[in-house]
């Protein structure tokens, strides 16, 4: 008999509609007389989408992996890219499949590629600004492009100098969209966007928070699914509704009554990075043992928020209401978006040294109260895959066996699938001392 | 003194680095502070007396960097990396710091601070949108910042007298290396490709005082030597890091053509663009690290997606009548390889034939021999028949 009980998220559907739809949307958008821009999940959607009228972005990242999760479309966008471009084979494996997708023109989902009207982007690795500035060019070397600098160092480091540059900033990107558009910024959209941004952040912070219970309520293979609609427009209002709403509330409740991710939970692992997408049932393996990966920097502070407090635990980020703050104007708006960002996107830290991703993670396992570490070395993308051997030797340090295996979230053909069930097998069987439970 | 002599010296200092580094501080009792990336503002180095110096390959196997950063990472941040691990900086290097770059120093920053606590760190926010009229007044902060801290690991307040020094230090070895390069424009250049950039390495390893004087000497005996060889096919040389030396050797000795020029952070791009003074010290720092020609990874804009660096790339290919060029990419970095397909059509478009090469920590000399061989026979037989 199980341990506890389980059952799937009654939210489910809604997320699946939801991804479904903003493709949709995307595609069908010049039909209807929208507009359609492209930019990274991390862009500060809110912005071009407080145009007036609608508007419709494709943020590429989530494009790229939703090719990475479907291993036959992925090899032939990525060998597009290599092939008919010129590029590296070991460029961010998203990139490339984005490239791979103009190149071909074909879109993921359906259709012909859906050219642009121009492109929102913002830079903090090495791949975001040329990521776009490529794809425009092979798109044709006509689309309107702005980018804007959010990698003025971490969290604990913001003040007004760095909120102002990015401030300013937007600013010029507001002058920017309304010149290349013809259209002007809705002040009043703009702040229920910013709103919606910060409904978004600050409740899926609050709903991976309570995974910190045993057992967990959610797996990370479920929590990839969740994250994503965050990455795609966390200011829309269905978006924000979603994680405030439904989510939320349903997470809560099934730790009121101890409703398990994994029936049998016996082994709380920590993640790091992107997972291989194309290669998910891993996680469905680790649940005959009863493992649930409950904690990952990567899945919860991609697009959620965090705060650390004075006793050094890592919280949710408040939410506007939590903070008092109702914003009136577009320079309130503006200011609140970006300290939102800049202070509590935690992902964002390592981005600045290895000591941030140890005490980051050295906190997490704690907090979520981790047995072990599985740890995906992705060769996919560089910016998560930040200092993860100092963060592995970290982990071990504390007491934490730790197994690593190299992969890639979206190239198949940097990911060898018997290899790593074989390692995990043994890290379970041998390391962990599991045996099935299910 | 001779030039060749001048220029063994610079090559002396780069291949014992270290040597000189200990001896600088026997010497001078100053501060030794390691960077990865030519956006450190070494003027407020210089000003604080503290000898900057750049960290570089050092071309052997990587033996101890793999427990701390898996072989997804640049072969030069790994052998950078590698070479702090193994201590040989450990008895005059007193701090390092990182300047914002590309992620992959960035690596070997984070683990070689974990794994050496005791050097004095810093992280220097260069911002990355440097087109944007955004970035000077905030780099400008910056460094209002960085010099705060310089001031308290010295105790030495930094003056705009020591500013103007540092600024001085700087924009004068610029000025001087800028005068050497010229003298490649000529039919048969008075110095190899390889010859050029050591002193460029020189310049990144050594006290600039030191090399500014060498420097003069160099410009006063350059014009009366004539090198003893057929400058052959003239080679424009592009990319990111690079100081492999053997292999510029090897094109520029066995197989008999030139480099005449180049686009490196370990060349002409770390010294093409000077400081213009102006009473705001600091914020004439900020403005020349925004406006000099950036690295790849900094090259976009807030209009379009045209890039500044590509045609200075030309007009120096031009200027210089390289003939071909070689582009030359450390495996894994990301900044150049998401600019090479891009740059390769436009120099191709421009009558610029280009051959790619990757770099790895060690270079095969033998197949890349055969493979710029074949390029250099490309380029002759299309002055011959094209």
């Amino acid at each position: 008999m199980a341990k506890y009980k389980t059952k799937g998220l009654d939210c489910w559907g809604k997320a699946k509609e939801l991804r479904q739809r903003y493709y949709q949307d995307y595609k069908e958008a010049h039909d209807r007389g929208a507009l359609r821009w492209e930019g990274g999940a991390w862009s500060f959607d809110c912005i071009p989408q407080a145009l007036e009228g609608e508007v419709h972005g494709l943020t590429e990242e989530p494009y790229g992996a939703s090719i990475g999760a479907n291993p036959a479309m992925q090899v032939r966008y990525q060998e597009a890219a290599e092939g008919k471009w010129g590029c590296a084979n070991d460029l961010c494996a998203y990139l490339r499949n984005y490239w791979g997708s103009i190149i071909l023109n074909e879109y993921a989902f359906g259709g012909e590629w859906p050219h642009a009207d121009f492109i929102f982007q913002n830079h903090i690795c090495c791949s975001h600004a040329k990521w776009l500035q490529v794809a425009g060019e092979i798109a044709g070397g006509e689309i309107p492009y702005f980018c804007f600098d959010v990698g003025v160092g971490p969290y604990d480091k913001i003040g007004e100098r760095q909120i102002n540059y990015v401030v300013e900033q937007l600013y010029d990107g507001i002058e920017f969209l309304e010149k290349v558009t013809g259209r002007k910024i809705d002040d009043e959209k703009l702040i229920k966007r910013v709103h919606n941004t910060y409904d978004s952040s600050c409740y899926w912070a609050k709903a991976c928070e309570f995974n910190q219970a045993v057992p967990a309520p959610l797996d990370e293979k479920t929590m990839f699914s969740l994250y994503v609609l965050g990455t795609l427009e966390k200011s829309s209002d269905d978006v924000a509704n979603f994680y405030k709403d439904l989510l939320y509330p349903e997470v809560k409740d099934r730790v009121d009554n101890q409703i398990a991710a994994v029936a049998n939970e016996q082994c709380r692992v920590f993640g790091d990075s992107q997972p291989p997408w194309g290669f998910l049932r891993v996680y469905r393996y680790l649940e005959q043992y009863g493992i649930v990966s409950n904690a990952n920097l990567y899945t919860m502070s991609l697009i959620g928020w965090w705060n650390i407090n004075e006793k050094g635990d890592m919280v949710p980020y408040p939410t506007l209401e939590e903070q008092g703050v109702t914003l009136k104007t577009r320079e309130d708006a503006l200011r609140f978006l970006v300290e939102g960002e800049l202070k509590g996107k935690l992902e964002w830290a390592p981005f600045y040294g290895a000591t941030y991703k140890n005490d980051l993670t050295a906190r997490m396992v704690k907090q979520w109260k981790c047995d072990a570490a599985i740890i995906h070395l992705n060769r996919g993308c560089e910016g998560t895959a930040q200092h993860q051997m100092e963060m592995k030797i970290a982990l071990q340090k504390l007491g934490l066996p730790v197994m690593t295996f190299e992969g890639n979230m979206a190239d198949q053909r940097q990911f060898d699938e018997a290899r790593t069930d074989r390692l995990i097998d043994l890290f379970v069987k041998e390391t962990l001392g599991l045996k099935k439970v299910a | 003194m001779e030039a060749s002599e001048i220029l063994k010296q610079f090559q002396d200092v780069w291949e014992n680095r270290h040597d000189y580094g200990r001896d600088w501080k026997k010497r001078k009792g100053g501060k030794v502070l390691g960077y990865f990336c030519t956006y450190a503002p070494e003027e407020v180095l210089y000003a604080a007396d503290i000898l900057p110096i750049r960290i570089l390959g050092g071309h052997e196997t990587p033996s101890l960097v793999t427990p701390h950063m898996f072989d997804m990472w640049c072969p030069f941040s790994r052998d950078c990396l590698n070479q702090g691990l193994q201590g040989k900086y450990d008895d005059y290097m007193d701090g390092l710091m990182e300047t914002n770059c590309c992620l992959h120093p960035r690596q070997a920053f984070g683990a070689w601070i974990v794994n050496k606590p005791y050097l004095w760190s810093y992280w220097y926010v260069m911002p990355n949108a440097v087109r944007s009229p955004r970035s000077k007044p905030f780099l400008r902060g910056e460094l209002e910042e960085f010099k705060k801290a310089i001031e308290e690991w010295t105790g030495k307040t930094i003056t705009d007298e020591d500013l103007d020094r540092g600024i001085d230090i700087m924009n004068t070895n610029r000025r001087l290396m800028k005068q050497v390069y010229e003298l490649r424009k000529q039919d048969n250049p008075p110095l190899t490709g390889a010859e050029a950039m050591t002193m460029v390495w020189a310049s990144q390893l050594m006290d600039k005082r030191e090399h500014n004087e060498l420097l003069k000497q160099l410009l006063e005996a350059l014009p009366n030597r004539k090198l003893d060889r057929d400058p052959g096919i003239r080679l424009m040389i592009i990319g990111s890091e690079n100081d492999d030396r053997p292999f510029m050797e090897m094109v520029e000795d066995v197989l008999g053509g030139t480099f005449v020029i180049d686009d490196h952070c370990t060349g002409s791009r770390y010294f093409w663009d000077e400081l213009t003074p102006e009473k705001d010290r600091l914020q004439a720092i900020a403005n020349r690290y925004c406006d000099r020609i950036p690295c790849p990874g900094k090259d976009w804009g807030m209009e379009d997606i045209s890039r500044k660096r590509f045609p200075h790339v030309l007009q120096l290919a031009k200027d210089y009548r390289a003939q071909g060029a070689i582009l030359v990419q450390q495996k894994f970095c990301d900044p150049h390889e998401l600019d090479i397909p891009s740059l390769r059509r436009y120099l191709e478009g421009n009558d610029i034939p280009c051959y790619f090469l990757e770099f790895e920590v060690t270079v095969p000399i033998g197949p890349f021999r055969i493979r710029v061989e074949a390029f250099l026979e490309q380029i002759k037989a299309e002055e011959l028949f094209g």
